[in-house]
């Protein structure tokens, strides 16, 4: 192991560490705290000057009450919600069935289209944005969610179709051919054979999407606008205009937007960190 | 007679091509899907680069005097500048993001949650971290300025003033960015070979030595992914830029993707074309590094089945 392992080396440097180690970490999440710590305090204390002092109350129920409550914050909300699930799902099925023909058939084009998917994936999003724009209200479906969302799912389609057929190249091709001797249909040997070992793939590549399209802004700003499509990232620009100064609620209605992702990272994280460091180990 | 005959040959035509056909099946929708909102729209706007078009009315072919506008345009060399400075300070994630993972590659109580909160920021969405990092900066009451004042140092207004503003918000990039390295690296250094340390300590070799000649090359898988999120996470910063500070002062803080948004979308006026143009520069710059990944990943795959 490299470093060399704490227990085996002296004891005032082991201590040295573990006093270290709460230290740099309030260090590296100051910003955070800082905006946690706006959250809970009254909106007097900003008028008084108060910004960095002890909070003259502890204000975090009507803070966050407010922002639940007395905004558009949870129409936003929800509409993310009606955003990123459909795509997560959307993208799930595109992908594991490209990911399952590149990765088990060996034909002539298939490098072509898995570099195809590889190479869109990494194109700048600005060069989509004038046709996509164009083709979603030629759809009829501009400022709408499910506009967003089929724009994502074929996006997305890019980044899944490399995942899962790296996940399923490194499967035991036996499987497949022991399945093909006994005369079981191609479709069949997807569905039955490969499908339910592509579970931990599925899971992981569905925590990153939801993560990636939650925390999306670009496409918000481009193929919506209002509170009844857009979801929470641009939502929450007017509603910081609507609290302008009062940074008690910006700051409450901030941490309510990034909370999502946040649950879902901590809750599934072996799954989002298998996912993320896919390829990071040969 | 010729019936079951018929019958015969048709089931086993699918059943002799199944193998040819199946993959088609299975890729149609995925492929038509991507086709339709990402490879075509590549080759629209490339082709919209050369009309002047408002996005509602006729557009008008000019041939390359987009190009040649952009040429002159003072704007668009700040927005290349700063990209290229995004780039290359972007790259510092990945050092950071080594240098925090060996920091946290031990195994004391709790390191766990030491590790899921160093990577935190990362899971923030980047408007998130924008609202966040400005009021990080804010003149009047920022925690920066708080600390500066302690220092004895004047307050400054990182976003207010031309000569700081990009970096502020590159500072602001990196943050998550640095996790997101840190995370690679923590799994890259779990997969590090004990035995060879082992020999490397033997022969005397420790500390920068080791990390350079033993550790460093095995990282190298995580170092190319590192590598390619960097770049592509550099050259996409649009999030930050919009939230903390519209591309301001003066459009001293645009970047390629930003001034084309502002440019094709925003109250300056509705110029598709031109935006086009901006959106193909930077498409071209981006291919650079496309075709790099891609011949280190056809490399990497002639090994593979």
């Amino acid at each position: 192991m490299f470093p060399t392992p704490i227990e085996k080396t002296s004891r005032n440097w082991q201590l040295t560490y573990q006093a270290m180690l709460p230290a740099a970490l309030v260090l590296w999440l100051l910003p955070l705290l800082a905006v946690a710590l706006f959250s809970i305090k009254p909106d007097a204390d900003f008028t008084s000057g108060n910004y960095w002092g002890v909070p003259s109350s502890f204000n975090f129920l009507e803070n966050y009450g407010k922002v639940f409550f007395a905004s558009d914050m949870p129409k936003y909300l929800l509409n993310s919600v009606l955003i990123t699930v459909p795509t997560v799902i959307g993208c799930v099925i595109l992908s594991s069935m490209t990911g399952f023909a590149l990765g088990v058939y060996k034909f002539k084009a298939n490098l072509w289209v898995f570099f195809m998917f590889v190479a869109g994936n990494f194109v700048p999003f600005q060069i989509l944005m004038v046709p996509v724009r164009d083709l979603t209200l030629d759809m009829g479906l501009y400022n709408t969610k499910i506009g967003l969302v089929l724009f994502h799912v074929a996006f997305q389609t890019g980044f899944c179709t490399l995942f899962m057929r790296n996940f399923i190249r490194a499967l035991p091709f036996e499987l497949i051919e022991a399945a093909r001797v006994e005369g079981v249909a191609e479709w069949r040997i997807f569905w039955f054979v490969v499908l339910p070992l592509m579970k931990p793939a599925l899971a992981a590549m569905s925590v990153l999407i939801f993560t990636f399209i939650w925390n999306d802004f670009f496409w918000a700003v481009v193929l919506t606008q209002g509170a009844e499509s857009q979801p929470v990232t641009a939502g929450i620009t007017s509603f910081n205009a609507q609290y302008r100064a009062a940074y008690h609620l910006m700051s409450a209605g901030s941490i309510v937007a990034a909370l999502p992702p946040v649950a879902m990272f901590f809750l599934m994280q072996r799954h989002f960190i298998a996912g993320l460091t896919l390829g990071a180990v040969k | 007679m010729s019936s079951p005959t018929k019958a015969r040959t048709q089931r086993s035509w699918y059943k002799r091509n199944e193998i040819a056909v199946t993959p088609w099946l299975f890729l149609a929708p995925g492929v038509v899907a991507f086709l339709l909102y990402v490879i075509f729209p590549i080759f629209q706007s490339i082709n919209i680069s050369f009309y002047e078009w408002d996005g509602l009315g006729e557009a008008y072919w000019v041939g390359l005097s987009n190009y040649e506008e952009l040429y002159w345009d003072d704007a668009f060399y700040v927005s290349l500048r700063n990209n290229l400075i995004w780039l290359v300070l972007y790259l510092l994630a990945i050092p950071a993001g080594l240098a925090i993972a060996l920091f946290l590659n031990q195994t004391v109580t709790g390191i766990r949650l030491y590790k899921s909160l160093f990577f935190f920021p990362f899971v923030i969405s980047q408007v998130v971290v924008g609202l966040v990092f400005s009021w990080f900066y804010d003149p009047s009451f920022g925690l920066l300025n708080q600390i500066l004042g302690v220092v004895g140092l004047g307050p400054i207004n990182v976003l207010g003033d031309e000569r700081f503003v990009t970096y502020g918000i590159i500072a602001a990039g990196i943050w998550p960015q640095t996790a997101y390295c840190m995370i690679l690296y923590l799994t890259g250094l779990n997969a590090v070979d004990p035995e060879q340390i082992e020999a490397a300590r033997l022969d005397g070799a420790k500390g920068l030595r080791m990390l350079w000649h033993v550790i460093i090359p095995q990282l190298k898988p995580a170092t190319f992914i590192a590598f390619v999120v960097t770049i592509i996470g550099a050259l996409r910063s649009f999030d930050l830029i919009s939230i903390m500070t519209g591309g301001g002062p003066f459009g001293e803080s645009r970047v390629l993707s930003f001034y084309m948004f502002e440019v094709a979308l925003s109250e300056y006026g509705f110029r598709m074309g031109y935006g086009a143009a901006i959106a193909v520069v930077l498409f071209l710059i981006m291919l650079c590094f496309i075709a790099y990944f891609l011949y280190s990943m056809y490399q990497d795959d002639k090994g593979g089945r």
